[in-house]
């Protein structure tokens, strides 16, 4: 039907990578440094409101039901309410993306919190230790699974949503996909960008599932 | 604000609205797409999820499906079915979409007819019923709400990820923010971004009720919850 079916357009093509190795590198940098930043600056928004959330009752409902609001909103729409205001810079894509992990960390977080016991709570306050330390020595440590959990979520949806980025024109690898799809329905380069996209994330995940083995030897020993 | 007021403007012109490739067009368009979606999905999802959460076999399939599903990027499913002999195109975006649906009603349904109470199945079994009495008539109305709920996250995502389908060429109402962009026309953008928000929000609100009006037994709004487990802990030491 379509004249590119003619011709060769195979779906794996390795000198496709290796001729433009540098460009892949280039994007899957960008990628990176996108998914990084927005999960690093999500978290360090969610945290504080988590513990506000935990904190007033009255406040969590709004948290949890703004942050599901922009759940709904759809990344395309998302990037567009942005963009008039940033222009068509990485700064629209990372606003947008802080955004969605927001919902997920913020979540999470609160879970996490919620799951420390109020008897372990209460026992430490009576050994005298303050607000801080508190957070630090005890609820951070038994809150850990759940705010990794979130984390990982967050981490492989960003990764994904990485590409809608190609609108505002940094989509990391997602440019891969577009891009072939604009050179005449080019496969090789379309499934170089979903691999790596899949691999970002799968690399990703698994880092952070090492993370928390590390993190919290005391569940690794339970275990075994 | 400026451009605030570029798509209210867009957004007041009825000729914007009406004529051919219009908002109407569109959104129609898009819920055809959408709707087809979801209904392909939720013809593959809900039986083969009742089946296997009434045997008890596959929940490391389900849950790894889900798992992989949301590494995936849409615009790569959207993308990749417009390259196959599918073509771009209506029909690729819609078979895409319900790929990308499948996972949350499959593993929604499965959690919900894993989730009913033992004590209930037996109990339907010493009254005599047989496999098939026991998955429509005792499991199916518990699991109901999990159903829904699955049903709501696959049909909220199906509407909101259909916007990108303007990206790979095909229709729906993404493509007033990618013809905007392309213009240069931020007011458009902004008009569009605003339309496909509230739809999608639309989406969320319509199917929440509708979950509200198909569950049997005890029926409770998503935001009316936290009253609702209240009450029911004010009452139950006894």
């Amino acid at each position: 039907m379509l004249a590119v079916d003619a011709a060769p357009n195979p779906w794996f093509d390795p000198s496709y990578v290796t001729r433009e190795w540098d460009t892949i590198v280039d994007l899957a940098g960008e990628h990176v440094r996108l998914t990084v930043g927005a999960v690093v600056l999500g978290a360090l928004i969610a945290l504080p409101l988590a513990l506000l959330a935990r904190r007033s009752r009255w406040l969590a409902g709004p948290v949890l039901g703004l942050s599901t609001l922009i759940y709904t909103i759809p990344s395309l729409a998302m990037f567009a309410f942005i963009a008039p205001a940033t222009g068509l810079t990485t700064t629209t894509v990372l606003v947008g993306l802080v955004l969605y992990s927001l919902v997920i960390l913020v979540r999470n977080f609160l879970a996490g919190l919620r799951s420390v016991p109020p008897d372990v709570r209460e026992a430490a306050q009576g050994m005298g230790y303050g607000p801080v330390r508190l957070f630090w020595q005890v609820e951070l440590p038994l809150a850990l699974p759940s705010f990794i959990a979130g984390l990982r979520v967050a981490t492989v949806s960003t990764v994904a949503l990485v590409t809608v980025g190609v609108i505002v024109g940094h989509g990391g690898l997602g440019q891969l996909i577009t891009g072939g799809f604009a050179a005449n329905f080019y496969r090789a380069e379309i499934v170089t960008g979903v691999v790596g996209c899949v691999l970002l994330a799968l690399i990703g995940d698994l880092l952070l599932a090492g993370a928390e083995r590390v993190l919290t030897p005391w569940s690794r020993r339970v275990a075994a | 604000m400026n451009r605030l007021q570029d798509a209210v403007v867009y957004l007041n012109d009825p000729f914007n609205w009406t004529r051919p490739n219009g908002i109407v067009d569109l959104l129609v368009e898009h819920l055809r797409i959408s709707g087809l979606a979801v209904l392909v999905a939720l013809l593959i999802g809900v039986p083969v999820g009742a089946l296997l959460g009434h045997t008890g076999r596959g929940g490391g399939f389900v849950v790894g499906l889900s798992n992989v599903s949301r590494a995936v990027p849409t615009l790569a499913l959207l993308t990749l079915f417009a390259v196959t002999p599918i073509g771009f195109g209506p029909t690729a975006t819609t078979i895409a979409l319900a790929v990308f649906a499948i996972p949350p009603v499959l593993s929604n349904t499965h959690v919900g007819f894993r989730g009913v109470d033992r004590d209930v199945v037996e109990a339907s079994r010493a009254m005599g019923m047989d496999g098939r009495q026991v998955l429509l008539r005792a499991e199916l109305p518990l699991a109901v709400p999990m159903v829904m709920t699955g049903v709501r996250t696959a049909a909220v995502q199906v509407v909101a990820t259909a916007t990108l389908a303007a990206l790979v060429a095909g229709g729906g109402l993404g493509q007033i923010i990618t013809l905007g962009f392309r213009q240069q026309d931020y007011g458009a953008v902004l008009a569009g971004a605003l339309v496909v928000a509230g739809l999608a929000v639309l989406t969320e609100l319509a199917l929440a009720v509708l979950s509200w009006a198909v569950t049997p037994g005890q029926r409770q709004l998503p935001w009316t919850r936290l009253r609702v487990r209240r009450r029911v802990q004010a009452t139950s030491p006894l």
